[in-house]
């Protein structure tokens, strides 16, 4: 692989017109690395372009962007196996600020909105609250969220209705909570969650397991939920 | 002005809190919980800060899995940090641990658990029951993703709390007054590229560590020392910067961290012949012995030509033993990393490992109380008024010479929480802002107003790889006054070279560039605290190892290094070696 192509989407508001795609080759890759390695590379030969990254490991969700259409964490997806020229772009749905970094404020309100805290009405206990393994094990898949907005961003429910309708990676921090046997604010969640947007614009059209980079599965957690309220509501 | 000619806005608030990492969100919290107005300022998203890659876990002495106590967890910090710790912060440490980690799992952190409903906990490296007895099972885990648990929980906390948050705000520089106030900070909207005053009667400094001084690191592309930098400028010195721990457990050739989690679930070291090395090493401890000593241990097998794989370049963890079960429920985010960068399972083979930077012991030096602290007329110890540091960039000391794996949440979270306290009553008496100088901006304002000029044919990424390795080879995990030498005149000549760099993108919005600049000249300040530190120290204490200094020397080093950017001048101070309310731990020889 050595030698490489990308086709990079790059807008800076102050000096261009509009959006354009440039074409960069690097050099020097080789088996193991990753598309931010790549970038790297191609901040140092051009030093213009802006992407967001930090932990370089897929904990920290900075690096979510659209990968030869598919939304992924460019520190976690292998060069090997891209198809070439490697097209990469922002993450589709939300404002570009500039080049690869889009304006998340939309996506951190759906997440806010769902009151992604833990709330117990008891007087807190001076130990821990017990929780069995069976009812700790409820949360994973739940609770791994990076809120890196790849799932969200390839939502077409979410890309109609980014103001109405809240996204699966709020849905799943709904169900994460509504999934704690320490939390005591189910019913104020679920009466949260009903009207014809917030939750039931979900059309199980299942992008956003396809491309979460944790595995996590939120279509799951959004039927889980809307099982919640069916139980609720009989 | 700003480079527009512009006025330069200004927002007032109680407090600024500069980083949003565990320590900044645990302080601003209580902060927020006090209805004291608040402002946090992080370069990224909350959620992004390096407190989420945290993986195995924090120190408590709950004794859920083994019998425990604090007194005993602060023997073992005490031990761990070759003496070099400050023994009253860290018996506060420690009693506090329980307590904290209760409230955070009650915030909704989901720590994995017993059967009895518990909160799990695991044994790791340098911890013992008893003073030095059997291993004690005292870490508190969340799987292997304890930090992410635990940022996520504090930043919702936080949101509960109504909190407010400056996300992607740079902070270029502390701004002081002529009496030495700290009065609050210049920061830089990232998106914008506009500077931007925020006063405080008070600042707190929570800005992580540098690990991005070295070449192969455990660390976020964030942790470039910023907040030390600022101190540095601002006329603080920095403590004990010579001590930066080695991870014996990161992936060989890359970085990336491998949990001690991993050892501690069972795990064990092997080197080329297959032979459990740590055995000769810390024949009671073995793999769970420090991590100075691990990685000795580990670097040195590599120099004997025992080192495994083709070039001999590292070593083998096996995991193998422990079954698909425990490797899927206790060392899951391992597994996966371990795959997407190894594409090794590690159920079924070992991994590479070789040890990497990750941690910064040394800091802006602080009290137990969060308060910076700084040689005056009174003493080498007196209090910066308005400015406080917790975590990494801070040093209170607890790690001394050497930290122990579980307490850097715990450090965190105590501090945090303990500057909030210390803060909230300083406020009381504190009613309102000092006035601010137009003056003190000045400074901050021509630091940014640097990269707008043309100079030179450097660049940032070329000059920020080639300080990588100076410091991986001249400030490493063995050291001697050659090599040492070298790397400070090294580093010098490096931070010429950095007035000769030229920014080609000059634009305002989302500057990339700019921002790795001012990043750079974080990590160029920062370096030279530690490798100068590190010169000056004549003994081997923690990780800090001379080969041509052997010996730990209580009689001339039991002392804090202090380390002035204004001509690099190098100044020491006591350890604390006296607790509140026990008896002192005296230095002992060092074995595990």
């Amino acid at each position: 692989m050595e030698r490489m192509r990308f086709s990079v989407y790059r807008y800076n508001p102050e000096t261009d017109a509009g959006p354009s795609m440039r074409d960069y080759e690097v050099d020097g890759l080789a088996p193991g690395m990753m598309l931010l390695d790549a970038l790297a590379r191609i901040k140092a030969q051009d030093e213009t372009l802006s992407y967001r990254h930090s932990c370089g490991e897929g904990v920290c969700g900075s690096d979510g962007m659209n990968i030869n259409g598919r939304n992924g964490l460019a520190c976690i997806t292998p060069l090997e196996g891209l198809g070439q020229p490697v097209e990469v772009r922002p993450l589709p749905g939300l404002p570009v600020i500039r080049d690869l970094v889009v304006d998340m404020e939309q996506f951190y309100r759906q997440y806010r909105a769902v009151k992604p805290y833990l709330i117990n009405h008891d007087p807190s206990p001076e130990v821990e609250f017990r929780q069995s393994p069976a009812e700790r094990e409820r949360l994973d898949g739940l609770y791994e969220c990076v809120l890196c907005a790849c799932c969200s961003t390839a939502c077409p429910s979410f890309w109609w209705n980014p103001d109405k309708f809240l996204g699966p990676a709020a849905l799943l921090q709904a169900r994460r909570f509504l999934a704690d046997s320490r939390d005591q604010a189910t019913e104020e969640r679920l009466d949260g969650l009903e009207d014809a947007y917030k939750l039931f614009r979900c059309h199980t059209i299942m992008n956003c397991v396809q491309v979460c980079p944790k595995g996590l599965n939120p279509t799951r957690a959004i039927g889980e939920i809307k099982q919640m309220m069916l139980k609720q509501f009989i | 002005m700003n480079a527009r000619g512009q006025e330069v806005e200004r927002r007032r608030f109680d407090t600024l809190v500069i980083g949003a990492g565990g320590g900044g969100l645990r302080a601003a919290l209580q902060l927020a919980q006090a209805d004291a107005s608040v402002a946090v300022v992080s370069k990224v998203f909350p959620t992004r800060s390096h407190t989420v890659a945290a993986q195995g876990g924090m120190n408590a002495a709950l004794a859920n899995v083994l019998p425990d106590n604090w007194h005993w967890h602060m023997y073992d910090t005490v031990k761990g940090g070759d003496w070099l710790g400050d023994q009253d912060a860290i018996e506060y440490m420690c009693r506090a641990a329980a307590r904290l980690v209760i409230e955070l799992e009650h915030f909704g952190v989901p720590f994995s658990r017993l059967d009895n409903g518990k909160i799990y906990q695991r044994p790791f490296g340098g911890q013992s029951q008893n003073f030095g007895g059997e291993q004690a099972a005292r870490t508190c885990a969340a799987a292997d993703r304890t930090g992410h648990a635990i940022l996520h929980a504090l930043y919702q906390q936080n949101i509960r709390a109504r909190t407010h948050f400056f996300d992607e705000y740079f902070a270029l520089d502390l701004l002081k007054d002529r009496e030495g106030y700290i009065l609050g900070a210049l920061v830089l909207c990232i998106e914008t590229g506009e500077p931007l005053v925020i006063e405080a009667k008070t600042t707190l400094l929570a800005t992580g560590g540098a690990g991005q001084l070295y070449r192969t690191n455990t660390n976020a592309h964030i942790n470039t020392g910023d907040g030390m930098a600022m101190a540095l400028r601002a006329g603080i010195p920095l403590q004990d910067m010579e001590f930066v721990q080695f991870h014996p457990t990161g992936i060989a050739g890359k970085g990336m961290l491998i949990s001690e989690a991993a050892r501690g679930e069972g795990g064990y070291l092997v080197n080329r012949e297959g032979e459990r090395f740590m055995e000769r090493y810390a024949p009671h401890a073995k793999d769970l012995a420090s991590r100075d000593v691990v990685s000795r241990a580990i670097a040195t097998e590599v120099r004997e030509g025992r080192g495994c794989g083709p070039e001999g370049d590292h070593v083998l963890l096996r995991l193998e033993h422990l079954g698909a079960d425990v490797i899927h429920q206790r060392l899951p985010g391992i597994q996966s990393m371990v795959g997407t960068f190894l594409r090794i399972d590690p159920v079924t083979a070992p991994v590479p490992v070789f040890p990497t930077c990750h941690y910064t012991m040394g800091g802006i030096p602080t009290n137990r109380f969060g308060q910076v602290v700084a040689p005056e007329r009174q003493g080498p110890e007196e209090p910066v008024i308005g400015l406080y540091a917790v975590g990494e960039c801070a040093c209170v000391s607890v790690h001394g010479a050497n930290r122990l794996g579980g307490n850097s949440l715990l450090d965190i979270v105590v501090f945090g929480r303990a500057a909030g306290n210390h803060i909230i009553e300083y406020l009381k008496e504190a009613r309102y802002h000092r006035p601010l100088d137009p003056e003190s901006i000045e400074q901050p304002l021509a630091r940014l107003a640097r990269w707008d000029e043309r100079r030179g044919g450097e660049t940032v990424s070329g000059l920020r790889s080639e300080l990588q390795r100076v410091m991986e080879r001249h400030c490493g995990v063995f050291r001697t006054e050659e090599v040492l030498q070298q790397g400070v005149l090294e580093v010098r000549e490096l931070e010429r070279r950095l007035q000769q760099v030229t920014l080609s993108d000059r634009s305002r919005v989302f500057n990339t560039a700019r921002i790795e600049a001012l990043e750079l000249e974080n990590l160029m300040d920062v370096a030279l605290a530690a490798v100068s530190s590190a010169l000056a120290r004549r003994e081997s204490r923690g990780a800090h190892s001379r080969i041509d200094y052997p010996r730990r020397d209580d009689e001339h080093w039991l002392k804090h290094s202090l380390y002035f950017r204004d001509g690099g001048a190098l100044d020491y101070k006591p350890v604390r070696m006296k607790p509140r309310t026990v008896e002192p731990f005296p230095p002992q020889p060092r074995v595990y």
